[in-house]
């Protein structure tokens, strides 16, 4: 199965400037990063799956237009524009099978343009 | 003296849509007698003009320029719509559209001979006013600008008879939204009218969360129906997911038309966000036209009347053959 984990040092990276101004320590891990992107009319991968309770980072891109990413039950809805990365931190509270869709009009096949987080206990 | 009424009943909408379309029926509840009279000129005041009997109709997602499948039928099912129309024995005053006029197109030349075939069929209904509100696959990918040359503008408003018409556009800003700007303006709109004052919203989207992961929602629906809430009189009419479905929510009754192209299933049924297969053998299956014929054989003064005068089933009509059908007595909402 493939890994959406980006490697260890650029998460120290990600994680300093989150951090940096606060008292907190290195034992606070940052949050795992996945990789979603966009182009007409699909997402890329279908499928994640995350964990109920984990704080995960979306980085969404898109390779062609504006394209929507809306999940109602998480609480996601935001724009994916072109040519630069959109973040999404989540922490999942309950289990299932969430659709997600592109809530952007972006041409004739945008009515089937979704994908599915999976969050598992 | 003061005439004791049920404000909320002093006017119905009824509606009954099916594939094709819906007609709608304004009845006065209130009947004619001389109380009935005496408080349509009560709400007449009230409402700058009393409400008056009339019919309109509703027509919804014709999607000219599509090109199956599922369905290869192009424009028959809306040709065929008009024409009904035009037989209709209680000829309607008013035609709306309530969005996905046309298919999108990427060259903006192909949409606008989309639209172009769309005035032409459309101008062959023997309608007085005719009125849109696009889709977005009318304006979702220019924002509107096409739909705006053709058709004007994107939301507006206007009374008829006594009843006060919102065009909303939850469409055009590509994202399920009427947007801030559009609420305000709504706001002032509104603001003249008395709490009982019947307005009819037109729209493409639901104003409300009937499935969002199918997007079938807008996101400040709840918003705008705020906005509306205080009026006890409120229906809105939209269109978008190629199904009948009836809610009432509030003061507001919300009514779906179905498609003239294609039908969504039920999306409680368990199955994908995927038309239903066009079937050769029925080719209108899950469209068509329903009218009502406003008989009377009740005392004219009963509240129950005009709705009695309509028949909304989804169950009776879904997989049914379709535009051939026509409405039988029974049902109230
Ligand atoms: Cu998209």
């Amino acid at each position: 199965m493939k890994s959406y984990l980006k490697s260890p040092l650029s998460l120290l990276v990600a994680a300093g400037m989150i951090l940096s101004g606060t008292v907190r320590t290195w034992a606070t891990e940052a949050p795992r990063e996945v990789v979603i992107t966009a182009k007409r009319f699909e997402f890329s991968p279908k499928q994640i799956t995350l964990k109920k309770g984990e704080t995960v980072t979306l980085k969404l891109t898109s390779e062609d237009v504006t394209h929507g990413f809306f999940v109602r039950p998480l609480k996601i809805d935001t724009e994916i524009v072109p040519g630069k990365t959109t973040e999404v931190t989540i922490t999942p509270q309950a289990t299932g099978k969430f659709t997600t869709i592109c809530d952007h009009f972006c041409g004739v096949g945008h009515g089937n343009m979704m994908m599915t987080i999976v969050v598992e206990e | 003296m003061k005439p004791s009424f049920n404000r909320r009943s002093f006017m119905k909408v009824a509606g009954a849509s099916i594939g094709v379309g819906a007609l709608y029926r304004i009845v006065p509840t209130w009947g004619a007698g001389k109380e009935g009279q005496e408080m349509g000129r009560l709400l007449g005041k009230a409402n700058g003009e009393s409400v008056s009997p009339f019919s309109f109709v509703q027509l919804s997602d014709t999607h000219v320029g599509f090109n199956g499948p599922p369905d290869p039928l192009g424009t028959k099912a809306f040709e065929l719509a008009v024409e009904k129309v035009n037989q209709l024995p209680e000829k309607p005053e008013l035609v709306l559209f309530t969005g996905d006029l046309t298919h999108d197109s990427e060259n903006p030349e192909e949409h606008a001979n989309r639209m172009r075939l769309f005035q032409k069929i459309s101008s062959r209904l023997n309608v007085a006013k005719i009125k849109h509100v696009p889709g977005e696959h009318d304006a979702g990918l220019d924002g509107g600008k096409l739909y705006r040359e053709f058709f004007g503008d994107t939301s507006y408003s206007f009374d008829h008879r006594g009843i006060h018409f919102i065009a909303l556009d939850n469409v055009s800003r590509a994202k399920p939204e009427v947007g801030e700007e559009q609420r305000i303006w709504l706001k002032k709109d509104v603001a003249r009218f008395s709490k009982t004052s019947p307005i009819v919203v037109f729209t493409h989207r639901p104003l409300f969360d009937l499935k969002p992961e199918w997007e079938w929602f807008t996101s400040d629906g709840d918003e705008v129906m705020n906005v509306l809430a205080p009026f006890e009189n409120v229906t809105v009419l939209y269109g978008h997911i190629h199904r009948q479905n009836t809610q009432r929510l509030g003061n507001a009754a919300h009514y779906a038309a179905r498609s003239l192209i294609f039908a969504f299933p039920d999306p409680e049924s368990g199955s994908e966000k995927k038309p239903i297969p066009y079937d050769k053998d029925q080719p209108f299956k899950n469209l068509g036209i329903r009218q009502i014929t406003g008989k009377q054989d009740q005392v004219p003064s009963s509240v129950s009347l005009s709705i009695n005068d309509v028949e909304l089933s989804v169950r009776e009509f879904a997989g049914t053959a379709g535009i051939q059908q026509f409405s039988k007595k029974g049902v109230s909402l």
